[in-house]
């Protein structure tokens, strides 16, 4: 198997226009304490692309990558030259994703840590059920987004769709541009000097230029927290 | 005593004036008294209490002069289950047809989870992860572990995915098809809280959807991810509540699924709305029925293995379930039970103590109580409370579980051999009748005494 990668100085390149894709993760979840950075050639969209890793290398997708682009990551930073599809970093748990294009829905869903960077535009779902991420998005992301997030920071620099933040629990959004409209639960709060520091730092983070002055945050109201009811009539 | 009788200005029972009416009986006006003063729908656990057609309504046709016996207490009968033999590398290999069904930690607490996990391990079966994540205490007490994925992701991690055994996809429960999990703010104590990152103690209402796939065309493409991420190892379980089933367990094995979990509406719940229990899903019995017309259609049968849940309960129940087709069960109510729910005393250092009290305090009595969501579980099994749950001594909860699984196998190895069985999966659809119209249409079996399969030729 290790035969087909050209391995030097702990840089190893994959091409998926001849290697399997099962080869390919077969390898990124082996011993990597010698390899620094892999490369994946010729992704055309495949799905799972360097899923399930759990150790501190650099995976660069040469292209765009389908659902599930480093799915699960713990440690390793993996780079999307290129768009990708559904389920981006879904419940990634440490490490760092990022998107040089755009994404498609769920990116970064129920993830519980790490970092996902994406350059472009995120489709619907982004962050759902975040669950102590970080998600910064250089330009718009769709409907829905952070649903049910329960932890975790998203930093929006273009605008919102509908729904944002629906049913959100102790996540916080930081938008820049427009909400279209807030979901159940959500609703814009004043932004703190440690908000402002949050925000500046994880543009900072992603390379971003913006000014932290320009986002609002958006939080849980907690009305959602317990059942409403009046409980104690009886007949 | 005096045999004068006492002035009383109600009328006497039986007479017009006292007729209850059978739409508006003493239950609905309760529930409509209810509704009015709380603006709330009622939530309890357990499954289903209304009547409805089950595996009672099935009869075996013990061998005799056209079938050959074995002797119950001498010949050999297998109950060994293979189940994942699909894809996985490794598939799960039990003792008995019968696993422990997938219960959360958080309905449940850590000490019931420790004692599953012993008992499950002692019989040589598998026990089932929950919404809440996969606790220490039952990975290290579970040899076989099934980790489920479900919408919510409480907990969810890649440690866990590749410590587990097989991954279960949760789509729906029997208890609530199309309807996310619950758990009541007293039940989201400070760990339960810190495993599904949640503030402790809110009205947790988990998503009913997954977050990253849509439709069953999204699910193979998930499918082929945790196959990635755990190297094709592990065996994938796709888990329905019963509803459409004969569509839904064809797009499960168009899915890429090893096993197919079907949850009949028997299932039961930690805490689910009385009306979603009682009135969404249909019963196990037409289930696996269709569960084995979908699988048989599709010539997989034996290729992709077939779980039943949903109300199941004694050896017999495996046996019928197993005839119709099913590769293996699913027991959730059952194990509970054993464990302790609805008795009357609990078990702390050998003495049996009275739980009556505590049943009272929350309004019911053993034998009727379904109050798992208040989380003041009078035996400990369904409690997060740190008093209440040391009333479920593992040790103690492990030996009854056990022996339940033990008494099961027994009885549906005894039935395997009355039927002429060497192996439990040998039972057929061929060795049972039905004794009512309703089981033999939704069964598919012959009422009993006839040939006749209502539905079935025309008429």
């Amino acid at each position: 198997m290790v035969s087909a990668v050209k391995a030097t100085q702990g840089a190893v390149v994959f091409d998926l226009a001849v290697q399997p894709l099962r080869e390919l993760n077969q390898f990124l979840h082996g011993d990597l304490t010698s390899i620094k950075t892999v490369a994946v050639e010729n992704p055309d969209g495949a799905h799972s692309i360097a899923v399930g890793l759990n150790a501190p290398v650099q995976v660069d997708i040469k292209g765009h990558a389908g659902y599930y682009a480093a799915g699960m990551n713990q440690e390793a930073t993996v780079v999307v030259h290129g768009n990708a599809g559904p389920g981006c970093a879904e419940n990634m748990m440490s490490g760092r994703v990022e998107v040089k294009g755009f994404a498609s829905g769920g990116a970064g869903a129920s993830a519980h840590g790490g970092l996902l960077v994406i350059h472009g535009d995120a489709g619907l779902r982004c962050g759902i059920s975040l669950k102590g991420g970080t998600i910064v998005v250089g330009g718009d992301v769709g409907s829905f987004s952070a649903f049910m997030a329960q932890a975790g920071t998203m930093v929006v620099c273009g605008d919102a769709g509908d729904g944002l933040g629906d049913s959100l629990y102790e996540a916080v959004i930081y938008v820049r541009g427009e909400v279209k409209s807030l979901g159940a639960d959500a609703r814009l709060e004043p932004m703190s000097a440690a908000d402002l520091a949050t925000v500046k730092q994880l543009l900072a983070d992603a390379g971003l230029a913006h000014a932290a002055s320009e986002f609002k945050r958006i939080a849980s109201a907690k009305t959602l927290y317990h059942w409403n009811a009046d409980s104690n009539q009886t007949y | 005593m005096s045999t004068k009788s006492t002035p009383d200005s109600s009328p006497p029972q039986g007479s017009l004036s006292r007729e209850e009416s059978a739409g508006f009986n003493s239950q609905v006006i309760n529930y409509i008294q209810r509704a009015a003063a709380t603006g709330l729908y009622e939530i309890r656990g357990l499954g289903a209490k209304r009547h409805l057609p089950h595996f009672d309504d099935l009869l075996f046709l013990g061998a005799s002069l056209s079938r050959y016996a074995l002797e119950g207490y001498r010949e050999k009968c297998s109950s060994k289950t293979i189940l994942g033999t699909r894809f996985a590398k490794k598939p799960i290999e039990l003792e008995i047809p019968i696993t422990v069904a997938g219960m959360s930690f958080g309905a449940l607490s850590a000490n019931v989870k420790e004692a599953l996990g012993r008992a499950a391990t002692e019989m040589g079966t598998s026990t089932t992860t929950g919404d809440g994540g996969m606790t220490a205490e039952e990975r290290q007490s579970s040899k076989t572990l099934v980790y489920q994925c479900l919408p919510s992701r409480y907990g969810f991690n890649p440690d866990d995915v590749r410590r587990a055994d097989a991954i279960e996809i949760v789509i729906g429960q029997g208890a609530k098809p199309g309807g996310g999990g619950m758990l009541l703010g007293q039940k989201v104590s400070p760990r339960v809280a810190k495993m599904r990152t949640l503030p402790a103690g809110v009205d947790q209402r988990s998503a009913c959807r997954h977050p990253d796939w849509t439709g069953p065309d999204d699910l193979a493409i998930k499918i082929k991810e945790l196959r990635e991420i755990t190297d094709w190892e592990k065996p994938i379980y796709v888990k329905v509540g019963a509803t459409r089933v004969f569509h839904d367990v064809k797009l499960a094995v168009h899915s890429g699924a090893d096993v197919v979990v079907v949850d009949g509406m028997q299932g039961g719940t930690a805490a689910t709305q009385v009306a979603f229990i009682e009135h969404v899903g249909i019963p196990t019995l037409a289930a696996v029925r269709q569960a084995v017309d979908a699988l048989e259609d599709l010539n997989m049968k034996d290729q992709v293995q077939l779980i039943v849940s949903g109300g199941i309960r004694s050896g017999a129940d495996v046996a019928k379930a197993l005839a119709m087709g099913a590769d293996a069960v699913a027991i959730g109510q059952g194990i509970l039970i054993a464990l302790g729910c609805n008795a009357e005393s609990y078990v702390q250092k050998g003495a049996h103590l009275s739980a009556l009290a505590d049943y009272h305090k929350i309004g019911t009595a053993p034998g009727f109580c379904h109050h798992c969501q208040t989380g003041k579980c009078p035996v400990g099994v369904t409690t997060q409370d740190a008093i209440l749950e040391q009333r479920l001594e593992p040790l103690v909860g492990a030996q009854r579980v056990r022996n339940y699984l033990k008494t099961l196998n027994m009885e549906l190895t005894m039935i395997a051999r009355a039927c002429g069985k060497q192996d439990v999966h040998h039972l057929e659809r061929e060795d049972l009748v039905a004794v009512t119209i309703e089981a033999a249409a939704m069964a598919g079996i012959p009422l009993a005494g006839t040939s006749w399969v209502p539905g079935r030729n025309g008429f």
